[in-house]
């Protein structure tokens, strides 16, 4: 589509309570590029919690209540893979048969996640005014697969001359956020979100970015508790800082977790993860 | 409470070595499977086609297995149906005791496993024996298989070669995998001899030709076909496709996604008993077809696709959760993810729901299943049948719904779908973040509690004056 006047802002409840900067800072880009942004102050949460623990009535009321809240044909969007995610591809599903389907499809037919947004419709150029960086990139499992847009945070940090990418092994796998997975089968999680934090770690990276609040909520506090956290950043927030500063060298903004980093030695578990031992050959069928 | 799954993975995710195991299998059967797809599109492409071909049966399955029954009896193969692994059984019991059968060699079937075969005929003095390395093995430490399609994946060279010599102290210790193997084939070449009656499972049963195939790699498949006097087969209704045609790229989507391979060493497919003149095959071959919650899954038009499994295990070994718990953790047949999908549904929500939770929703099951299962999707509706109040036609629906759980989603509903109310919940928990419980202990055992803004993003704009409408 061609650049819009203007879009609807859908902030997400993580980042509306925990990162609201990231918030500001995407509409303050999206502004930049002379698109106006209205945030409907009555907006809450997509429903997506309720939707994949089963609740199917308690998300659709949620649901019905957002819809409402978009009625001009332009696009709505979300700083979150996650977010964007239920409202284009579940809200069809959670709709189906109700007497608002038509309207459900619709809205969900002009939901972009934001790195969708600003490299596919606004093209956006970036002009780096930052200090050299080495960021590793964590992109949300919901970016990656069901929105399909796991590519365009890469190539807005890669207009970003003074950044080096640094990239983790085993990348694309989760960090074992999964929402109320989290705390419903919390061993598992602990144990996906420990090795991720591992294999970051590993990249010797100065920051971790991503583009949906739940996963560096879950890895940046891994991180914080154990210390010596890499600092994690909302892509949008690190944008903005890396292309609207003049001189003022990084951190320009107080990140969240300013603790210094130290050398670290891979923990035990990571050592095994990322050498292994000898499996047996496998014997198939 | 913690509950029995939960105590089988705090179990299985503290042995590291068996961990270290599960993790290099699956790095390299996902890099191996990725080698055989270097296309995107093709790869798009062939999804597409194993998909409609299963489809394709699934929409037709009561004509295709007439028909299948048609041509398997007019190729001299004898059908027998089960409703229940009980009867199923029994129908392997009766055959045996017609022959007058005290010993079973068994080629590789997850159906007999569902069916708990072994442990039923032992109960009546046969002995089945597992002829497929990993079972053989598996057998001999009296473990469950971990994976569908590589039994023994939880186990290194090492553990192997300790069994082997424990239980075989006459050959000598040897860690070499070849070494291991040519023990095993030794043992086993004269039980292919002495044994009465040969079982496998069966990969596709093709109704226009009445053709049972059987995709293998050790040639113990074909041995425990071949070399008995009679073969029994047995197999889900589901496993059904319609023509001859369909096999080639099932096979070749199959082979690629499960273990990396082009193709399998060995392809059997069997039309018939021995006929005169014939060197060798079974003088008698039967097809036992079980349905065991197959038709009530059928009944359901999304939950249908289920069916659509040809058991590759790419979805297992793509999984972030069954890498690292293992498949015992499951508790049951089929683990991860279509096991997930599955296993509730055949058992019910009331006895394996809570393996519905055994997902993040990551997607990376749906994203390389050959036949596109929406697994991801699926979880989610077997989570809304766990907690719905109406009935419906999954066993055990409605189980999982706790009553605090749902007033705690009923009120959040309530709070987020009034924005003044959500606002005003918003608002007092930024402010009084100090307050908070910080000790929620399920997230804070490896996170720091995540800290609330001072202002939310609602009070940050409207200061900043961004338009509401
Ligand atoms: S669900 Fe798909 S990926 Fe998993 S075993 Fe079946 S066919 Fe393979």
């Amino acid at each position: 589509m061609s650049k819009p006047d203007t879009v609807y802002f859908f902030g997400t409840c993580l980042i509306d309570l925990i990162y609201p900067q990231a918030g500001v800072s995407a509409i303050q880009l999206i502004q930049r590029e002379g698109v106006q942004v209205i945030f409907p102050q009555a907006q809450t949460c997509c429903g997506q919690p309720a939707w994949n623990s089963g609740y199917r009535d308690e998300a659709r009321a949620v649901a019905r209540s957002q819809i409402a809240l978009f009625p001009k044909p332009i696009p709505i969007v979300i700083p979150s893979g996650s977010c964007a995610g239920m409202m284009k591809t579940h809200y069809p599903e959670l709709f189906a048969g109700q007497p608002d389907e038509a309207q459900a499809l619709e809205v969900a037919g002009r939901v972009y996640e934001l790195t969708e947004f600003l490299v596919d419709v606004l093209h956006i150029e970036l002009k780096d005014l930052g200090e050299p960086v080495k960021v590793a990139v964590h992109t949300s499992c919901s970016s990656r697969r069901e929105m399909g847009v796991a590519d365009r945070i890469e190539t807005l940090l890669d207009q970003l001359a003074n950044v080096t990418k640094l990239e983790q092994i085993r990348k694309a796998e989760c960090c074992g956020f999964g929402g109320t997975f989290a705390v419903k089968q919390p061993e598992i999680s602990a144990s996906m979100v420990l090795e991720k934090v591992d294999t970051i770690r590993a990249t010797q990276a100065d920051r971790l970015v991503g583009q949906d609040a739940g996963c560096l909520m879950n890895i940046g506090g891994a991180m914080e508790k154990q210390g010596a956290a890499i600092p994690h950043q909302h892509i949008a927030e690190f944008l903005w800082e890396r292309t609207n500063m003049a001189s003022t060298p990084l951190p320009s903004t107080p990140l969240r977790n300013h603790s210094h980093r130290t050398e670290r030695p891979l923990n035990e578990a990571a050592a095994r993860s990322l050498s292994g031992v000898e499996g047996n050959k496998e014997t198939a069928q | 409470m913690i509950s029995e799954f939960r105590q089988h993975v705090i179990e299985n995710l503290a042995k590291p070595k068996v961990r270290a195991n599960f993790r290099k299998a699956m790095d390299g059967l996902m890099q191996r499977r990725l080698d055989q797809f270097p296309d995107p599109q093709e790869l798009d492409r062939i999804r597409t086609q194993a998909q409609a071909i299963r489809a394709n049966a699934l929409s037709k399955l009561p004509e295709l297995l007439e028909q299948l029954e048609a041509r398997l009896t007019a190729n001299g193969i004898h059908v027998h149906w089960a409703e229940t692994t009980e009867q199923a059984n029994q129908t392997v019991l009766a055959i045996m005791q017609q022959h007058d059968a005290k010993t079973l060699i068994k080629g590789k079937s997850m159906v007999s496993e569902e069916m708990g075969l072994n442990h039923f005929l032992e109960a009546h003095g046969i002995d089945a024996l597992e002829s497929d390395l990993g079972e053989f093995i598996l057998q001999l430490a009296h473990e469950p298989p971990s994976h569908i399609v590589a039994p023994a994946i939880h186990k290194s060279r090492q553990d192997v070669a300790k069994l082997f010599n424990e239980k075989f102290p006459d050959i000598p210790y040897t860690e070499n995998i070849d070494e291991l193997t040519q023990a095993a084939r030794t043992i086993l070449r004269d039980k292919f001899y002495s044994a009465d009656i040969g079982l496998s499972g069966v990969n596709f049963a093709v109704a226009e030709t009445g053709t049972l195939c059987l995709v293998e790699n050790e040639g113990n498949g074909r041995m425990s076909t071949t070399v008995p006097r009679v073969h029994i087969a047995v197999t889900g209704i589901e496993k059904v496709v319609e023509k001859f045609s369909d096999i080639p790229p099932l096979l070749s989507i199959l082979t690629r996604s499960a273990t990396g391979q082009p193709i399998t060493t060995y392809f059997n497919m069997i039309s018939s008993p021995r006929k005169p003149g014939e060197k060798d095959g079974p003088e008698e071959v039967h097809l036992v077809l079980l349905d065991n919650g197959r038709s009530n899954i059928y009944s359901d038009p999304e939950l249908l696709a289920t069916l659509r499994c040809i058991r590759c295990g790419a979805c297992m070994n793509h999984c972030p959760v069954y890498t690292r718990i293992g498949g015992h953790s499951y508790g049951t047949v089929y683990p991860g993810p279509i096991g997930i999908i599955l296993e509730p549904q055949k058992a019910g929500l009331d006895v394996h729901g809570e393996l519905t939770q055994a997902s993040t929703l990551c997607g990376a099951c749906g994203e390389v299943c050959p036949v596109r299962i929406p697994i991801p999707t699926l979880i989610n509706r077997l989570r809304f049948e766990g907690v719905r109040k109406d009935a419906s036609t999954t066993p055990g629906t409605g189980s999982r719904r706790k009553l605090q759980e749902a007033a705690a989603w009923k009120a959040w509903s309530w709070s987020a779908s009034h924005p003044a109310v959500y606002n005003f919940g918003a608002t007092a928990a930024t402010r009084l973040q100090g307050m908070l419980p910080t000790n929620m202990s399920a997230w804070t055992n490896v996170r720091s509690a995540p800290k609330l803004a001072e202002k939310t993003l609602h009070e940050r704009l409207k200061d900043l004056g961004v338009a509401d409408e």
